[in-house]
């Protein structure tokens, strides 16, 4: 397959990873196999890791989830310079996301989501904090997700179109 | 009251003027509920977020007067270079360019603009449905040139040629085509020029679908030899930047012809509404890349619904351009109208007939692929159902 062409099968499974096989060829004109190969090839290469769906769980009723963004200022270290810490940090599962940023006034951005804001706090003082080379951290709680992943969850732009026109 | 039967107080040009065989089968559609619909010649996106947003922001400022005649300059300069760099020919924005209420407006005033009594016009067809009533009501005489899917419904030398007469004033045609998706190359147009200079025709494109091709550029036959000159090119902003409901487009054309248009245009239109003018100037102005991955998107449908129809038994020649496929439906016994109506009515899924865009279209089906892939794969499934049960 061209590269024009996996990076269109990418931006479809990207939108509905549910679409067939059978649906995709048609799309990219080309064979089952043809699309069937390419995607254990994405795969096993890890370029496509995982097909999760996008969940809008404010919708959920008794949703419990509450989820903050950590502003976290590191001493970088000799020779590895902030990756040990990343990557501890990552390993939490209640993690959902760690990013290194440039430009702040701190180092390493975490997104953490717990079932309560004690819960939360609880997360950042007994192991954020005290963990090696942290120096400090800022806890920001997300009030409400307008746009998730490229995706406007409350979105009211329905097909207004009339059935029949020229 | 008086049971004395009442002439009519129309206009007998326009009581003689049929309605659009389109309207009869929205009414049919709009009756029913639950109907999945190919029949729509409009995208199914919604205009970019970042048009939406100039415009919106234009009326915080207060952007609410009138504009000249032909079109804020700023958005004729935008146009300029917008056709230079589709179709690589230069028109002057002072002079050889106005923009207009979609481009529906555009083709009225064209055809107004060059039509004496008695003039005959030639319409390939099948063809959008608004040429031959725009041309009686301007008083000229729609002549019909035919074309087939022998030909991918492409524009012959030898049709032209024939239905030429003494009164032949001008020919009118759309490529990429509403309803067919075909487009014309440019030797084909290379063919049509020794007849057209040889008649001394006006040309009227109707180049509105023009962005909307797929691995194919769009070839325009102004940009042959001596052609600007006697071609009036008209377009607008409803497919390529999904902007339907802006009623916003432009005619480009040789400064004589140009002059008579902007005539018709500031009596009757006077300017174009400044907020969709002020959406444009976004549309030209600012990153395209969304309507690239619209054609994209088309592209991708096409080939899915040409592949479905195919599959399904209808022949189907490959369109490569707008948003539309045209199979035929001759192996079914059916005629086109008839085609559709039970189509509608027993798996309420509409499509135009062909034959409402000329009798060129006849036996063959309208079906848009500008909607949901799901609502195209449920629309395709039921097709394919009910064309099984007719073909033997
Ligand atoms: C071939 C063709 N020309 C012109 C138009 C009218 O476009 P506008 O919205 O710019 O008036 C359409 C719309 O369907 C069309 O298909």
């Amino acid at each position: 397959m061209d590269q024009s062409t996996t990076k269109k099968l990418l931006m479809l499974l990207e939108e509905n990873c549910r679409l067939s096989s059978h649906q995709l060829g048609l799309l990219l004109d080309c064979s089952e196999e043809e699309i069937e190969a390419e995607i254990k090839r994405l795969q096993a290469e890890k370029i496509i890791v995982k097909y999760p769906a996008l969940i809008n769980w404010e919708r959920v009723q008794d949703n419990p989830l509450v989820t903050a963004m950590i502003d976290v200022k590191v001493t970088p270290v000799r020779d590895i310079g902030f990756e040990k810490v990343a990557e501890r940090i990552a390993r939490f599962p209640e993690v959902k996301a760690v990013y290194l940023m440039s430009g702040a006034g701190y180092d390493i951005s975490v997104l953490l989501e717990g079932k309560t804001m004690h819960e939360i706090a609880n997360f950042v003082t007994k192991k954020l904090a005290p963990l090696d080379n942290v120096v400090s951290t800022a806890t920001h709680f997300i009030l409400k997700r307008y746009k998730h992943d490229g995706t406007i969850l409350e979105d009211y732009e329905d097909d207004r179109r009339m059935v029949v026109t020229p | 009251m008086s049971s004395i039967v009442q002439k009519s107080r129309l206009s007998a040009t326009v009581e003689e003027l049929k309605p659009s065989g389109i309207r009869r089968f929205f009414d049919l559609a709009a009756s029913m509920e639950g109907v999945i619909s190919l029949g729509v010649g409009e995208p199914d996106f919604v205009t970019p977020w970042r048009i939406r947003e100039a415009s919106i922001s234009s009326l915080e400022r207060g952007y609410t007067a009138y504009t000249s005649n032909a079109g804020l300059l700023e958005l004729r300069k935008e146009i300029s270079y917008y056709t230079e760099d589709l179709i690589q020919v230069q028109y002057n924005p002072q002079t050889e360019i106005l923009v207009t209420v979609g481009a529906s407006e555009a083709i009225d005033i064209a055809l107004r603009a060059i039509i004496d009594p008695g003039d005959e016009v030639l319409i390939v067809e099948p063809c959008y449905v608004s040429y031959e009533p725009i041309i009686r009501l301007a008083g000229g005489v729609p002549v019909f040139l035919q074309t087939s899917a022998r030909h991918q419904f492409k524009l012959t030398p030898e049709e032209l040629e024939s239905k030429i007469t003494d009164r032949t004033r001008a020919i009118i045609f759309c490529y990429p085509n509403n309803p067919t998706g075909s487009i014309m190359t440019l030797e084909e147009w290379k063919t049509l020029v020794p007849i057209i200079e040889k008649h001394d025709l006006l040309v009227l494109s109707d180049e509105i679908y023009a962005e909307l091709t797929f691995g194919q550029k769009h070839e325009s036959i102004v940009t042959l030899p001596g052609m600007k000159d006697r071609t009036i090119l008209m377009s607008g902003f409803s497919k390529s930047f999904a902007m339907t409901g802006w009623r916003l487009g432009y005619v480009c054309a040789p400064e004589d012809l140009l002059v008579g248009m902007l005539k018709i245009h500031q009596y009757t239109i006077l300017c174009a509404p400044v907020m969709a003018q002020m959406a444009a100037l976004e549309a030209l102005r600012g990153n395209r890349s969304d309507v690239e991955k619209m054609v994209e998107s088309y592209s991708q449908r096409r080939n899915y619904v040409v592949k479905a129809l195919s599959d399904m038994g209808l022949t189907c020649h490959t369109p490569a351009g707008a948003f539309y496929a045209f199979p035929s439906v001759k192996a079914t016994g059916l005629t086109a109208a008839d085609f559709a109506e039970q189509l509608l009515m027993e798996e309420k899924v509409a499509v135009v007939p062909g034959d409402v865009f000329g009798t060129s279209g006849e036996g063959h089906i309208r079906c848009s692929y500008a909607t949901s892939l799901e609502q195209l794969k449920k629309a395709l499934e039921c097709m394919d159902r009910f064309v099984s049960k007719r073909l033997s």
